[in-house]
């Protein structure tokens, strides 16, 4: 059964200094309630929106991005409903319709799932404000005897990109969100790290049912959680011989499932028409080519550029590139390491589990480049061993040592004083008499000997080294030479 | 000193001669208006004497950095004014005071004007006889029997009555024009985007202009030189360079140019018999001086119902946040669903008139009827445009009677709701094409003011004021203020 995914993705302009229709700051996200408004925001009696320049060009910049026809003059209007976080009880947005286009069309994007590329179409961007937010005390509209607006929110300039339903599996759509999130970084028009900064709607469809729509996904993971527990809801009720109804679904980032919404027991109409406060904004060829120059490399040009000058596959240089930071930081380390293949292994793999499990902000930086070079390259002169270098990766990620140094300051360099060695390992049979007689009979069984040796170097033998003299010990205890 | 009858132009040179007379012509005025104010209700809110006094006080120290030093102002109350409550004439607003001045408030205060009040008007300027106001109806200081036209009528009836020196008002589709017409004052509605809407409380945002209202066409000028400009916070505004109006009048009033005059003969031919007999003697003196032409007005059938489906579409959209939940008319929330609170809300905070438009605008623009309403007003919008547009190459200025009607009675016309709206015919023009509009005085019928209307091309302001000019220096309707008897 063939599954269909579209996307309705809602991105913030979070470059900008100030809302997209007056002056008031858009940072408004560790502000106390209602303390980032103006009249023009609150919607008083008598207020207009000015157009916020720098976020049209934003938008422009996403449009170009996401290879979109653009629209010869950007018209906003007014999309009607009474909501108590819509101060003026319409939204400014865009629409499809006589007399009005949205700003961007017809564009699509490239993703590599599994190996294989793909292309989604994306059927239209909508440049449109923000509404405010409602809060409740109890954090549930249903159990909360009352609910709270903030306003804050409102009028912050935010796009809608709209896919077609190209995508046929959860980790398509994924896939989709990630290089989105990659290209808005790239631009920098959006750190989408900001909780809030994006909100994704999915539709999703199987063959034989109708179309569903799932609101409310605020994280990337989600994006994929969400579609597998649908398309498996899906799955069953058809399999049941049910029908899968059109209807609308909230996304329970919680209960991690997806639960229906109330019907609305008519169609909303809108009523849309263009805002006769803001006079069309004439896009020119010229303005075009402006933006145009001033966009970064994006993703795939940089992941292209990856391969050819750094000779890394598809795989890795995509990985790299998807996070802007850490394809920063690759290109910093490579400009003092060649072995450009293994600079990216340790940096997807070691580096940035490490980042993880510390839970540190790329944007902090507790790292540097000449840190992590300095681990490959203790490595690689044979100043520590892989599992040392595993070890010390977290110093590294969190303190940004000098790996030589500081194995100069510990004393903790590599054991590769075979002698040495060798005593330990004798200590260790005569310890471990049982292990001996196993590992005789066993080869397999030699590998605690040899865990034992690390255990009492703590980790600082040289691995290859230890495996030899305790095979070499093992022979000649087999052979009678040696007795414990 | 005959200080309430005195034009501004005349009072500012005064009061740089001698600063001290600010006061005693403010305290003149209040006296008046304490006269006559109880006969004619032309304001919702009057500052106090002593407030006024004392802001008169500080600009008489420093008279010659001010174009309108403490000259009174009498602020139509849907233009925002901090600190001063802003009402639209609507029980939802009835307490609303605004956080911020609008731009002409801003720019008349620069200028050293008085804020004198805040005068009553149609609510949220739907209608065109002040009737509609939730307070009460301003009275036609002519004649108390009748109304002062609309919705600016406050404005207007202060003027006339001596209340006030200059005034402001708004015009959505004649609502300076009218009430001027009916009061014997004059009204200007400038070109779409001359003078900032920021500030102006929303009817029709396509539509609605702010404009000056005086007592003679130098005042006019005056003021209009006070508030036009662009303004950053207007989308709307024009970025052009202003004029100094008094001057060009000057220049064009002794170069005396002939001007090509197109007559809106059919407009005439509605109008009442009054209406039709001053504004033919007023006619009369034009065309002996100028080249005067009948033209046709295309579409006449089309031209109300246009104006109507345009206004009422942005009314419903622009009212659609008086929802009781930020400021204004406000209801328990306790328990109750957002649409409860909504529906309560503005049941009780809108009259029947403001309810009406807002009904019929969102039916305008719903689905299904967007195109045949909404869609095709618009297109009307351009095909006008196009012909005045052709109108305007061949001549200067395009005139008809104001109202084709004489001022009606109380009651007369809220009863009548097509004929008030068909009354707009001759004006409502100017605002779907946004082109500049005056009206001037040109006599009495039966003690009944008549006002003319000219139009010209787009920011051609200043051969309206030369046409006004001539009519008044001929006519001889300069500086008119009614006795008010009851
Ligand atoms: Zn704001």
């Amino acid at each position: 059964m063939k599954v269909r995914i579209g996307l309705e993705i809602h991105v913030q302009l979070t470059c900008l200094r100030s809302k997209l229709f007056c002056s008031t700051p858009s940072n408004y996200y560790d502000k106390p309630p209602n303390t980032c408004v103006c009249p023009v925001c609150l919607g008083l009696p008598g207020v207009l929106p000015v157009p916020n320049k720098k976020a049209i060009e934003a938008a422009l910049m996403v449009a170009l991005a996401l290879n979109c026809e653009i629209a010869p003059k950007i018209v906003f209007v007014r999309k009607h409903y009474f909501y108590p976080d819509l101060p003026k009880n319409y939204q400014i947005s865009q629409y499809d319709g006589p007399g009005m286009i949205p700003y961007a069309r017809n564009g699509y994007l490239t993703i590599v799932v599994d190996g294989v590329k793909k292309i989604v179409r994306i059927r239209r961007i909508n440049i449109e404000e923000d509404p405010g937010r409602l809060t409740y005390p109890t954090g549930s509209m249903i159990t909360s005897p009352y609910s709270m607006v903030d306003y804050n929110r409102s009028g912050v300039a935010l796009l809608e990109i709209v896919t077609e339903p190209d995508m046929e599996s959860p980790k398509e759509a994924r896939a989709f969100v990630e290089k989105l999130m990659a290209i808005l970084e790239y631009l920098g028009v959006t750190d989408t790290s900001i909780e809030g900064a994006f909100r994704v709607d999915a539709n999703v469809s199987i063959e034989g049912g109708e179309r569903v729509e799932i609101k409310n996904i605020g994280s990337m993971k989600d994006v994929e959680k969400a579609l597998n527990y649908e398309i498996l809801r899906q799955r069953k009720v058809l399999e049941s011989g049910g029908k899968v109804l059109r209807e609308v679904r909230h996304w329970d980032p919680h209960k991690k499932v997806t639960v229906p919404v109330r019907g609305k027991e008519f169609e909303e109409d809108y009523r849309y028409f263009p805002d006769p406060d803001l006079p069309p904004i004439i896009v020119t060829k010229e303005w075009l080519e402006e933006i145009r120059r001033k966009m970064p490399e994006l993703p795939d040009a940089r992941i292209e550029r990856f391969t050819k000058q750094y000779g890394l596959d598809e795989y890795r240089a995509n990985i790299l590139v998807l996070s802007k930071w850490l394809a920063d930081l690759f290109e910093e380390c490579a400009k003092m390491y060649s072995d450009y293949k293994k600079l990216a292994d340790w940096l997807i793999t070691d580096f940035l589990r490490w980042v993880k499990e510390l839970n540190i902000d790329p944007k902090k930086r507790s790292w540097n480049p000449r840190s992590i070079v300095s681990l490959l390259q203790a490595m690689d002169r044979g100043l520590i061993s892989v599992r040392m270098a595993k070890e010390l990766m977290p110093k590294v990620v969190a303190e940004g040592i000098d790996v030589e140094k500081f194995i100069e300051e510990q004393k903790i360099s590599k054991i590769t004083d075979e002698k040495l060695l060798e005593s330990i390992a004798l200590e260790v049979f005569r310890e471990n008499p049982k292990a001996v007689k196993d590992a005789l009979k066993n080869p397999k069984a030699i590998n605690f000997l040899v865990g034992g040796v690390m255990k009492k170097t703590r980790g600082r033998a040289d691995p290859e080294l230890t495996v030899k003299i305790v095979k070499r010990l093992l022979e000649a205890v087999e052979k009678g030479e040696l007795s414990i | 000193m005959d200080w309430i009858r005195q034009p501004a132009y005349r009072l500012v040179e005064l009061f740089r001669s001698d600063p001290s007379k600010i006061v005693d012509y403010v305290d003149s005025v209040y006296d008046r208006i304490q006269r006559v104010e109880p006969l004619v209700k032309a304001f919702i809110t009057i500052r106090s004497r002593e407030e006024l006094l004392e802001e008169a006080q500080r600009i008489a120290k420093n008279v010659d950095s001010y174009v309108l030093p403490g000259i009174l102002v009498a602020v139509k109350d849907n233009i925002s004014t901090r600190g001063i409550r802003t009402t639209c004439a609507s029980r939802m607003l009835e307490n609303y005071v605004p956080p911020y001045d609008a731009t002409v408030i801003e720019r008349l205060k620069r200028a050293g004007a008085l804020i004198l009040g805040k005068t009553n008007m149609d609510e949220f300027a739907m209608g065109s006889t002040t009737e509609t106001s939730a307070f009460f109806p301003t009275k036609n200081p002519w004649d108390l029997s009748r109304v002062p036209g609309g919705s600016s009528g406050g404005s207007a009836a202060a003027l006339a009555a001596g209340e006030a020196t200059l005034a402001l008002g708004s015009d959505t589709g004649g609502s300076i024009r009218n009430p001027a017409a009916f009061t014997a004052t004059y009204g200007l509605k400038p070109t779409y985007g001359l003078v900032s809407r920021f500030g102006l409380i929303a009817y029709a945002s396509s539509l609605d202009q702010i404009g000056p209202m005086a007592r003679c066409v130098e005042d006019l000028a005056l003021l209009l030189q006070v508030i036009a400009g662009f303004d950053p916070r207007d989308a709307t505004s024009l970025p052009v360079a202003v004029p100094n109006y008094l001057e060009e009048l000057n220049r064009l009033w002794h170069e005396e140019p002939r001007l090509r005059i197109a007559v809106l003969r059919s407009l005439v031919e509605v109008s009442e018999e009054g209406v039709r007999k001053v504004f033919e003697d007023a006619l009369n003196k034009l065309c002996s001086r100028h080249e005067c032409e009948d033209v046709e007005v295309p579409y006449r059938d089309q031209i109300v119902a246009a104006y109507y489906i345009v206004a009422m579409a942005e009314a419903s959209s622009n009212l659609a946040r008086y929802d009781g939940v930020r400021y204004g008319l406000k209801t328990s929330f306790e328990g109750r669903s957002w649409i409860d609170v909504y529906t309560e809300v503005r049941t009780k905070g809108f009259g029947y008139e403001v309810r009406k438009r807002i009904a019929l605008g969102a039916f305008v623009l719903s689905a299904g009827y967007r195109d045949a309403y909404y869609l095709k007003a618009l297109r009307f919008r351009r095909l006008l445009k196009e012909y005045f547009d052709g109108l305007y190459k061949r001549f200067d200025i395009v005139v008809s009677p104001t109202m084709p009607i004489l001022p009606p009675r109380l009651g007369e016309l809220v009863s009548d709701p097509l004929r008030m709206y068909m009354a707009d015919i001759n004006t409502v023009i100017a605002n779907l094409i946004g082109c500049p509009a005056i009206s001037i005085p040109i006599g009495f019928y039966n003690g009944l003011p008549v006002g003319l209307q000219a139009m010209s091309k787009p920011l051609n302001e200043v051969t309206l004021l030369y046409l006004g000019k001539e009519l008044q220096e001929s006519l001889g309707y300069a500086n008119l203020v009614s006795e008010v008897i009851r």
